[in-house]
């Protein structure tokens, strides 16, 4: 057990420690534009002394590693600085677009998951028949085509021909919660599409290989039905591998969202951070790409740890 | 794990002459005969992109950014697929989008693996301090999710088409490095790299004799799906405003475009994004059909 909570903790570290050398690169990253932000702020045509103004107000006379600390510190306080082209904390700007992203990410991943795994195990289950095929088809197709592809096709048949359900999401926090969902359904089945396919990629995988093991055989042979082989006996030993990839197709929703927010207009915080580098809005984008990259790495760690603890050599070492 | 036999080789690691093997050009007319339906449809496919690509002046009736007639012109008649809002000929800017969005995604591509395969090559035949760094570096970068970094990027350093396909090779190419790494550490403790070692060869005659031609399959393999992942980058960021800027047409921004049309039913914004879709689903075929082919000679 000990051996295991260390090689839980180590993987933690290094979790924490990558997200603060991402910190530092976005930090670069930004210090390397040409010009600095008090000239992104006035504009090329600002004096000179305006300019000095602004930058002692925003205190980049100050040496670099200084600045980084101050940054880092007012991030971990949960100040992210002021929005460049609306003036208002960054901070106030993000926090309900993050829920909406999340709530639109824990949507989709509720639909999306169960449906995977439904399907990986019905074409495991009819392998090689017309079934698997027809799944596995769809599937590459599924991934092959650009988000805004399935989100347009969408759009035209269930909203604008049949009329089912609004084109646009534009959710805010004063609607009920039906109606909410309802106008998330849209955007939620465009990510459905886009990451049900691996993941029911990888569930049939698994399972076929496991499939192949002489103790599947074993119950075979003692007469058990294909549904209870799989349920019973198969399932248990694949979990970890699905599980794992369940977990980082959720990383990549979260940042896949992007182009679904901006198709179906929904105000979550993919579609700031598009329109924030359009307007160059620099702590906006900086903070809006921290959050995005802490999610994916929190899921993808998230995955490692699963995998780690489902390890039967870990979990009960010699 | 797709590494197939390595070609058969003398006692000293070279590769036997190349005189004794068919043809390139019968083996390859030989496999697509044998090859399934859907890998020799989606070959059609391909080759039919290359045409339109390659001929797209001669096939587009109107020019790239040509204000040729009204705007929003129904198809038919003049304008096969109609004009957009600004009134260009839509099926002429298709044309020209096929050339510029493939070849920028292929320049890129091919730029990622000059990066990542060289570098994942050095790396693995190397090992030590240079392998450590190299693979720690690519590590952190791929923690952070590639469309929110490529936006990051973007805005920094601006939308012009050499940085967009600078940003996205030198992003793309960690994803090269992970895997030819992988697959070259499988060669690379091999005898006969050992004893090209022991016979003092340097690293780079190394890489490219021994390592490159034993991990040309995957590699291949993996520039395909690389490709396509690429594509549906350069679409994305198109489409979102931030990749190709206008008056260039590409497919991705075509959809933005004529977005528009969607809420009267018609479906010529889809159009573009069709087009993207059926050229990466063809291409995922071929990959396929390849990967399909290569481990099946592997003993």
């Amino acid at each position: 057990m000990n051996k295991l909570l260390l090689t839980v903790a180590k993987r933690l570290g290094l979790g924490l420690f990558t997200l603060l050398v991402i910190s530092l690169i976005i930090f670069l990253a930004v210090d390397m534009l040409p010009g600095d932000i008090a000239t992104e702020i006035l504009g090329q045509m600002a004096t000179p002394d305006a300019v000095a103004a602004i930058r002692a107000e925003l205190g980049l006379n100050l040496p670099i590693h200084e600045r980084y600390l101050d940054w880092l510190g007012g991030l971990v306080q949960g100040d992210l600085g002021n929005s460049l082209a609306t003036d208002r904390p960054v901070a106030s700007l993000i926090g309900d677009r993050l829920m909406n992203t999340l709530y639109l990410a824990g949507l989709a991943a509720l639909i999306s998951v169960p449906l995977a795994l439904g399907l990986g195990v019905l074409a495991a289950l009819y392998r090689n028949t017309l079934v698997d095929r027809v799944v596995s088809v769809s599937s590459l197709a599924a991934i092959s085509m650009p988000e805004f592809f399935i989100a347009y096709v969408l759009i035209l048949f269930i909203s604008v021909q049949l009329g089912w359900l609004p084109s646009l999401s534009k959710v805010d926090a004063d609607q009920p919660w039906l109606d909410r969902i309802q106008l998330m359904i849209l955007p939620a089945i465009t990510l459905t599409f886009v990451t049900c396919a691996h993941m029911m990629r990888m569930t049939r995988a698994t399972i076929i290989n496991l499939l192949s093991s002489p103790y599947i055989e074993m119950a075979r042979l003692k007469g058990l039905g294909p549904w209870r082989v799989i349920v019973r006996h198969t399932l248990p030993n694949a979990w970890a591998p699905i599980v794992n990839v369940v977990v980082m197709n959720i990383a990549y929703l979260i940042t896949g969202v992007v182009v679904v927010e901006v198709v179906f207009v929904y105000p979550g915080l993919g579609q700031l951070m598009v329109d924030s580098v359009a307007k160059r809005d620099l702590p906006v984008v900086q903070a809006a790409s921290l959050i995005f990259a802490a999610t994916y790495i929190l899921f993808n760690l998230i995955a490692d740890v699963v995998s780690i603890v489902s390890n039967p050599k870990l979990l009960h070492p010699k | 794990m797709m590494i197939s036999e390595k070609p058969s080789t003398t006692t000293d690691g070279h590769l036997a002459g190349h005189d004794a093997r068919p043809s390139v050009g019968r083996k390859f007319t030989r496999a697509v005969i044998q090859a399934p339906l859907s890998a020799q449809i989606a070959l059609l496919v391909v080759m039919f992109y290359l045409f339109v690509i390659v001929f797209a002046p001669l096939l587009a009736p109107y020019g790239e950014a040509a204000v040729v007639g009204d705007a929003y012109a129904p198809w038919g008649g003049e304008f096969w697929l109609g004009t957009d809002s600004l009134g260009r000929d839509i099926l002429s800017r298709m044309i020209y989008a096929a050339r510029n969005t493939v070849g920028i995604t292929f320049i890129a591509t091919v730029l990622a693996f000059v990066i990542g395969s060289s570098l994942g090559m050095v790396a693995a035949v190397t090992g030590g301090w240079v392998d450590q760094t190299l693979s720690r570096l690519v590590d952190i970068l791929m923690a952070i999710p590639l469309l929110i970094f490529a936006l990051l990027l973007l805005m920094i350093f601006g939308g012009s088409v050499i940085s967009l396909v600078l940003i996205i090779a030198s992003l793309e190419s960690t994803r090269v490095f992970r895997l030819t790494r992988a697959v070259a550490m499988d060669v690379a403790v091999m005898e006969y790299v050992e004893a090209a070692r022991l016979r003092g060869e340097n690293m780079l005659w190394i890489v490219r004799r021994e390592i490159l031609p034993n991990i040309l399959a995957p590699l291949t393999a993996e520039f395909g799906l690389r490709f396509c992942f690429i594509f549906l980058l350069v679409s994305s960021l198109s489409f979102l405003g931030l990749g190709l800027q206008p008056p260039t047409a590409s497919w991705g921004a075509m959809v933005r475009e004529n977005v528009m049309l969607i809420t009267f039913g018609s479906i010529t914004p889809l159009l573009p994004a069709a087009a993207i879709a059926i050229l990466t689903i063809a291409v995922n075929l071929i990959v396929d059909w390849f990967l399909n082919k290569t481990s099946g000679f592997s003993k």
